[in-house]
């Protein structure tokens, strides 16, 4: 694979950060410069980190900085091929042999055909980014399938031929890091781990992500979620949650409720475990944001 | 070919990880040049950031990775003794309190806390370990706890037609139907997760437990085994090895705590804290193997039953004083009605027959 410099006028982990930015997702200069060089050199991104980091944000704001369609691939545990790149439209196929009788028909051409993500992607390399989401979900089978895929971007149909990708299309994939992914499969990715974002980024992502929300609101936000990560917590809140709480508070504080008391009442977008809202109770108070108003 | 002066500095930097325990492959180190050439690279930021991009370090090992970095490419001195381990030292430290076990002036041995009942442990056991072992990887395969997977196999006692195997042999037959041939799903190993505790209480098991755990590590599809003492270790990854007197040096070297204090509640709790971990008991076999000899607070010994029942399909106490199913610790009292089910761990015997047992008790 030939290494381009410059793609779709971004020819710098810099100018790619600005244009995410202008996407509505705030980068930090590490994950940028990941993002730009998997770009450059034509290998899959590979992003891990905790749930609600905003990987798959991520993914899909760099469709929108290349005008690309993202085609996302789901990932589970007993995914395969006929769910990951084509299966034939079986009971049409069956219908057509009916009706034809003894004419001579073609029940592998491509109206027979339904592309699932992965073939899909090898249409159209150059208008498509794929998105293999929690590819942690899927078993062994299915990462060692990718491997192969992954390396040449072919796709063979032993009833009409090999379709072949004439440039390789841009591929992320996400990982919660639930299980270990094979050595083989990160070594084919230029990898990241996004970690939970610094409290300025944070308050800025607050800011773009939830437009009714007050400066002061997001940065008490943030310094109190901050405060929670702390915490041995089943499920500690993530990028998402902050928004989540961020806007949930200013909701109800719009309806008027006071401000200390509207972010407890917004507590549910924030923790999501009986657990963990039962272990930080007493010490709600001093950890909630009190003072914006 | 001789390379320039810059190029061999980077290409230099690829053995100096592989001789520290990580696998950097040479399609990478290709990459990590190319992408240190995009880069500029303005800075020694730029040229770190194409390392831990181009050679997928796991944040765990960052600080591993950034002081050979440092010393590759800054001249910074090498930190003695970096653990040469391919996977990862998983060695978690909750609190500062639990890092170190303060070891309170005790009479003599942790063991003989509970003088009632070792006396019962001590009992003359016939225990033949090299035969139970032996039996435990034969029948592991076949006899482990399995569940059902969202794969589909060819089955003709199945209930899922095959669509695909249908249309090819009507196709043959001018699109007439004759058989309609069915799949079904497969089932697949369930997740063991083995707890060991490694304690000075529990020191004339905790050998044959980590030699039981490499047996099991070769037999099973899926297993992770943690050591609990004072602090919390990962040794999935030694026990990989065929060689067991190797994987089990190789654990030794993980562990840094073996024979010490239990802090069990604690060790429970760190391991409930990383996600990752959790997530290895969710929907798993978990066997603790414990004497349940708790010296930190019972009430985090609770607390971290509770939860880590709730995530596993099934847990299970094996303690070497429990021989005949009652409990004989206070700690142990307090979490029986959590189990799903305390019994003997005395001997390799015994505990191999439990998990060769799991699969019907459930």
């Amino acid at each position: 694979m030939p290494i381009s410099p410059t793609i779709a006028g971004i020819s710098s982990p810099d100018a790619l950060q600005k244009a995410l930015t202008t996407a509505q997702y705030l980068a930090s200069p590490d994950l940028a410069t990941a993002a730009y060089l998997a770009l450059a050199l034509g290998k899959p991104l590979l992003l891990e980190g905790a749930p609600g980091v905003g990987k798959t944000e991520a993914a899909k704001a760099l469709g929108a900085v290349l005008a690309r369609q993202v085609i996302r691939l789901q990932c589970y545990e007993g995914i395969d091929a006929a769910a990951s790149l084509y299966e034939w439209n079986y009971p049409r196929q069956m219908l057509a042999i009916r009706q034809a009788g003894d004419q001579f028909i073609n029940i592998y051409a491509d109206d027979y055909l339904m592309a699932r993500p992965l073939l899909e992607s090898l249409r159209d390399p150059q208008g498509t980014l794929l998105l293999i989401d929690e590819v942690d979900r899927s078993d062994h089978e299915f990462e060692a399938f990718l491997l192969e895929f992954l390396s040449d971007f072919t796709i063979s149909i032993p009833e009409t031929g090999t379709v072949r990708a004439r440039t390789h299309p841009v591929v992320v994939l996400t990982s919660n890091r639930t299980r270990d992914l094979h050595e083989a499969l990160r070594r084919r990715c230029v990898y990241h781990w996004i970690d939970y974002p610094s409290p300025e980024l944070e308050a800025r992502i607050v800011m773009t992500r939830a437009s009714s929300v007050a400066q002061a609101t997001a940065d008490a936000v943030v310094a109190s979620v901050n405060l929670i990560r702390a915490e041995p917590l089943t499920k500690p809140p993530g990028v998402a949650e902050t928004v989540e709480w961020a806007e949930a508070a200013t909701l109800l504080n719009g309806q008027g409720a006071p401000w200390p008391d509207a972010f407890r009442r917004a507590i549910g977008t924030a923790l999501k475990d009986q657990d963990d809202i039962t272990y930080m109770a007493p010490r709600l108070d001093e950890i909630l944001p009190g003072e914006a108003a | 070919m001789t390379l320039p002066a810059p190029t061999q500095l980077l290409v230099s930097f690829a053995p100096l990880l592989r001789a520290n325990g990580f696998a950097a492959a040479p399609d990478q180190t290709i990459g990590f040049v190319e992408a240190t050439g995009l880069l500029g690279p303005t800075g020694i930021d730029d040229i770190r950031r194409a390392a831990r991009a181009l050679f997928a370090i796991p944040p765990d090992r960052f600080g591993n990775f950034d002081a050979l970095f440092n010393a590759h490419f800054l001249g910074a001195a090498l930190p003695q003794a970096m653990p040469g381990d391919d996977e990862e030292v998983a060695a978690y430290e909750p609190t500062g309190e639990t890092t170190e076990m303060p070891d309170t002036p005790d009479d003599g041995d942790p063991g003989e806390e509970a003088t009632a009942t070792e006396r019962l442990a001590h009992r003359p056991v016939i225990d033949s370990p090299e035969q139970a072992l032996t039996r435990l990887r034969r029948l592991a395969p076949s006899q482990l706890p399995r569940r059902r997977s969202r794969r589909l196999k060819q089955d003709r006692t199945g209930r899922l037609p095959d669509l695909r195997r249908t249309l090819r042999d009507a196709a043959r037959r001018d699109g007439e139907i004759l058989t309609l041939p069915k799949r079904r799903r497969q089932t697949r190993q369930r997740r063991i997760v083995l707890l060991i505790d490694i304690s000075g209480s529990m020191k004339d098991r905790s050998d044959s437990a980590l030699a039981l755990a490499h047996t099991l590590a070769q037999a099973a599809d899926r297993l992770e085994v943690f050591t609990l003492g004072t602090r919390l270790t990962r040794i999935t990854p030694a026990l990989r090895q065929r060689n067991r007197t190797r994987a089990l040096d190789r654990a030794a070297a993980l562990i840094a705590d073996i024979d010490g204090g239990t802090r069990i509640g604690e060790a429970l709790t760190a391991f409930l804290a990383v996600p990752r971990y959790a997530g290895f008991a969710r929907g798993a076999a978990v066997v603790v193997l414990s004497d349940g000899l708790e010296r930190g607070e019972p009430n985090t010994l609770v607390a971290a039953t509770q939860r880590l029942s709730r995530l596993a399909w099934r847990l299970d106490w094996l303690s070497p004083l429990a021989t005949d199913g009652t409990p004989e610790t206070q700690a142990i009292q307090a979490i029986a009605p959590m189990l799903d089910h305390l019994g003997d761990g005395a001997t390799t015997e015994a505990i191999s027959d439990h998990l060769l047992a799991m699969a019907d008790a459930a």
